[in-house]
């Protein structure tokens, strides 16, 4: 028989802990890591931003978060995941082939059981992240709040996201 | 693997303190073992840790806070309440199962 083993849920290196995390790109497969990371931190009881810019907006508007792209064009993994096959991304290029690319990875992701990007948003949203829309690109985009995800807190200037995320780690996908 | 002695019974756990054996596991261990991280067991605590227990009959590995929310209807919100700060792995450790390995 030995002591008693508690698990330090509350570890003090832990507390404080704060993750900023700037989402600029709007493909399918570069919102996902953002999103997985941002969930991963949440659950670890860590303060999490996330700081949607440039094509990162396509993630938290409305019109297009629900049909975010995977595209071989441009792209130099030139194979779908799971299959070392290359595929010259001229092809990517070809009339359907984006389409098809994408419906082949949104069906992986359901697969592994990993929602779809607007639930995602509610996942992280129903932990607790804190969610910002860049200044800057609203103004390009001709984009207000009505427009973006409701759990978007608001729309900031990059002065301002970097005085909320003082003292936080940094990721830029 | 390290033992443990709580209510007067041996209890076989991982490093961390997390159950190895859930055949182990009863509703008073449920209840020390909340009271270990400082967690007063409610309906509402019983409502999720039922679910896990069940969940993991069928699935044999403990449900990830999403499965908890979309499967088992308790929203993260709450669930985030319930079992603050970390949920997913409190939850796993008063239902004396092991942490979820999913990443979502």
């Amino acid at each position: 028989m030995s002591d008693m083993i508690v698990p330090s849920f509350d570890d003090e290196s832990s507390s404080g802990r704060k993750l900023a995390i700037i989402c600029s790109k709007g493909n399918l497969d570069m919102a996902y890591p953002g999103l997985i990371l941002a969930n991963a931190a949440l659950g670890e009881g860590i303060e999490t931003h996330l700081f949607f810019t440039f094509w990162g907006f396509d993630i938290i508007n409305k019109e297009t978060m629900g049909h975010l792209k995977f595209t071989f064009v441009g792209n130099t993994s030139m194979h779908m995941p799971g299959s070392s096959m290359g595929i010259h991304h001229m092809l990517g290029a070809l009339p359907g082939a984006t389409a098809a690319s994408t419906k082949m990875m949104k069906k992986m992701i359901s697969d592994l059981d990993v929602p779809d990007v607007p639930e995602f948003l509610d996942l992280l949203h129903g932990s607790g992240a804190h969610m910002w829309a860049c200044r800057m690109s609203a103004d390009m985009m001709k984009l207000e709040e009505k427009d973006l995800y409701e759990g978007v807190e608001a729309i900031i200037s990059a002065t301002d996201f970097i005085e909320l995320t003082d003292g936080a780690q940094l990721l830029f996908i | 693997m390290p033992t443990m002695n709580l209510l007067g019974r041996d209890i076989d756990v991982d490093a961390e303190g997390f159950l190895t054996n859930p055949q182990q596991w009863d509703a008073d261990l449920a209840k020390a073992l909340a009271a270990n991280i400082g967690i007063d067991l409610t309906d509402a605590h019983w409502t999720a840790i039922n679910f896990l227990r069940k969940d993991f009959e069928t699935q044999h590995e403990t449900a990830t806070l999403r499965r908890v929310s979309t499967v088992g209807g308790i929203p993260v919100k709450e669930l985030f309440a319930l079992f603050p700060t970390k949920p997913a792995k409190k939850m796993a450790y008063v239902a004396g199962l092991q942490k979820p390995k999913g990443c979502v």
